[in-house]
């Protein structure tokens, strides 16, 4: 081949190269848009449609007429205190297993299949965490509390607490990987001065590691918080009311407290048994679209806290380099 | 053995640090074979050789750091005193009390610097504020800082340059009294000023404390020391009284490398 008609080839070559780059660049803007566009759309409609209802009644009342009027407060109350008792399950364990996992575990075979194992549990669909929560948290765990404790039926049947857990366990693995990447990006020579000034292990995780780790756990967890509030499958038969009068709240000792072992209603599973189960769906459909911009909302702050954490974290992470 | 073991013993004080056979191993892969070397008490033993020689892991080798962060595996001796290194019934937190070390890169704690001299007597049981205090100024004061830091002791150690960062590492491995200072090539990050007062230093705290310095700098192992260890490819070549190592070595490839031939 000459070097001309060479040199001809390369640049048809390089033309159809552009043409064909330009064509995926295109189609990647237009996919983006197309995504973009139904997730303002859903949101759109649900603030157009949802915003209307939204008052402080709305906000601070109960259900009435059969849950066809009246506000959700039983819900939102519901969804914090089971965010919160979730939070405060799955934190101590998934830090306490990215500990393990970084700190101590080494690169044997056993982290590695507790790391897989993790994973697996990340991918595990949500109603399989349900019906896992009646058959251990409540069946097992309850009913055999009840059997050794003599209190007849306290335990063993849906409750705040048994849904807590079985969100905690679905979210576990969210604490886990957020917890394993903030301690690993704890310099390894702060860890090496520690040992190197006659530190244990205990004492170099506890006064060099996660000092430095602790803002990005915090991401972690309130990440956590936001895929765990949403969430309906898991507490479907472990614990929610479809509808309950009063607060899951008793007196102890004359203080009013949350009752775990109450049921509960919950905003997610309240949007799902309006849709589904209400004796006049059509007449519930502006709670159905407030119901929906509260949890919207609700989880959008959660994510915007995160974000500004992590923000944070990370200004303070470059300003030690 | 492919060197003498001992520098002329006669003329050098008595051994603080033993190294006898000793085989380092970072999974397969062998980084020291058959280091048998002393490091003599109140003196300053530097190590040199070109990059991947050995000989920082030859100093990780004596307070066990190098385990710490890599899969090892070692053969051979190692005493402090009575204290064998690598005896069954060791404790590590033992062991690195009394074998104090200082990095390549500054790495001070993200804390102020107070907490930074202080971190070591903490982790050993010391809360008491006004005997804190008095460990944090007599080694600020050893590692030559007292006086740039005396009126910031809660500013944040980061905010000081690199070799008072270093010079704060110094400080925070004499607070725990240890018996031997380790420093691995300490002032690579340095400029030329922070490692003149890095090395002034070295001379100072020599009339305490028994020393082993990692260097790549040569004209800094002439400086500071008073033995010198050439080491090559994992194996030690020539140990002897620093004078005589630049002057006259007795082997052909430690002249090679400290008249810059290769490394």
């Amino acid at each position: 081949m000459s070097a001309r008609a060479a040199g001809r080839r390369s640049v048809a070559t390089s033309r159809r190269t552009r043409i064909v780059g330009a064509f995926f660049e295109q189609l990647c803007r237009l996919l983006t848009v197309l995504t973009c566009t139904a997730l303002i759309a859903v949101l759109a409609v649900i603030i157009v449609k949802g915003i209307g209802v939204i008052d402080l009644e709305f906000l601070t009342g109960a259900p009435t007429e059969g849950m066809t009027a009246g506000g959700i407060f039983p819900a939102i109350f519901g969804t914090i205190c089971i965010t919160l008792l979730m939070i405060l399950m799955a934190l101590p364990l998934g830090v306490a297993a990215a500990i393990y996992l970084v700190e101590y575990a080494g690169k044997g075979l056993a982290p590695r299949i507790i790391r897989a194992a993790v994973n697996n549990l990340a991918g595990v669909p949500s109603i399989v965490f349900g019906l896992f929560g009646v058959g251990f948290f409540i069946l097992f765990v309850g009913r055999n509390l009840d059997r050794v404790l003599q209190t007849g039926l306290l335990f063993g049947q849906p409750a705040m607490l048994w849904a807590a857990a079985t969100l905690a366990i679905l979210v576990l693995p969210v604490v886990i990987v957020s917890t394993e990447e903030a301690l690993r990006a704890v310099p390894a020579s702060h860890r090496e001065a520690a040992f190197a000034l006659g530190a244990t292990p205990w004492q170099v995780v506890q006064q060099t590691v996660l000092p430095q780790a602790y803002p990005g756990i915090l991401t972690g967890a309130i990440l956590s918080v936001s895929r765990g509030a949403g969430e309906t499958a898991p507490i479907l038969f472990t614990g929610c009311a479809y509808f309950l009068p009063r607060l899951p709240v008793s007196e102890f000792f004359g203080i009013p407290m949350i009752n775990p072992l109450d049921q509960f209603m919950e905003l997610s599973y309240h949007i799902f048994i309006m849709v589904t189960q209400s004796t006049d769906a059509a007449a519930t459909r502006p709670i159905q679209y407030g119901t929906t911009l509260v949890l919207v909302a609700l989880t959008f702050l959660l994510n915007m806290a995160a974000i500004l954490t992590r923000n944070r974290f990370r200004r303070r992470a470059e300003a030690l380099l | 053995m492919t060197a003498a073991g001992r520098a002329d013993a006669a003329a050098v004080p008595a051994a603080k640090v033993m190294i006898r056979d000793l085989h380092y191993f970072y999974g397969p892969k062998q980084a020291l074979d058959g280091i048998s070397m002393d490091f003599a008490e109140r003196q300053v033993t530097a190590i040199i050789g070109p990059s991947g020689c050995g000989k920082s892991t030859l100093i990780k080798a004596v307070n066990r750091i190098g385990e710490v962060v890599s899969e090892v595996s070692v053969r051979g001796t190692v005493r402090i005193g009575d204290l064998s290194v690598y005896g069954p019934d060791v404790d590590l937190v033992d062991l690195r009390r009394r074998v104090g070390m200082v990095f390549q890169k500054p790495n001070p704690f993200p804390k102020s610097i107070f907490d930074n001299a202080a971190f070591g007597p903490r982790l050993h049981g010391i809360t008491d504020r006004d005997e804190l205090s008095a460990i944090v100024e007599r080694s600020l004061r050893q590692a030559a800082l007292w006086e740039e830091v005396r009126d910031r002791l809660g500013a944040s150690a980061l905010e000081l340059s690199g070799g008072q960062q270093q010079r704060l590492c110094i400080a925070r491995a004499l607070a725990v009294e240890p018996e031997v200072l380790l420093m691995d090539e300490p002032c690579s990050a340095l400029d030329p000023i922070a490692t003149a007062k890095i090395e002034e230093l070295i001379h100072e705290l020599k009339a305490d404390y028994t020393i082993a310095i990692v260097t790549h700098n040569m004209q800094q192992a002439a400086r500071v020391s008073d033995l010198t260890a050439f080491m090559y490819l994992g194996r030690l070549v020539e140990f002897d009284r620093t004078e005589t190592i630049f002057t006259t070595p007795a082997q052909q490839q430690t002249e090679d490398y400290i008249t810059g031939r290769f490394g």
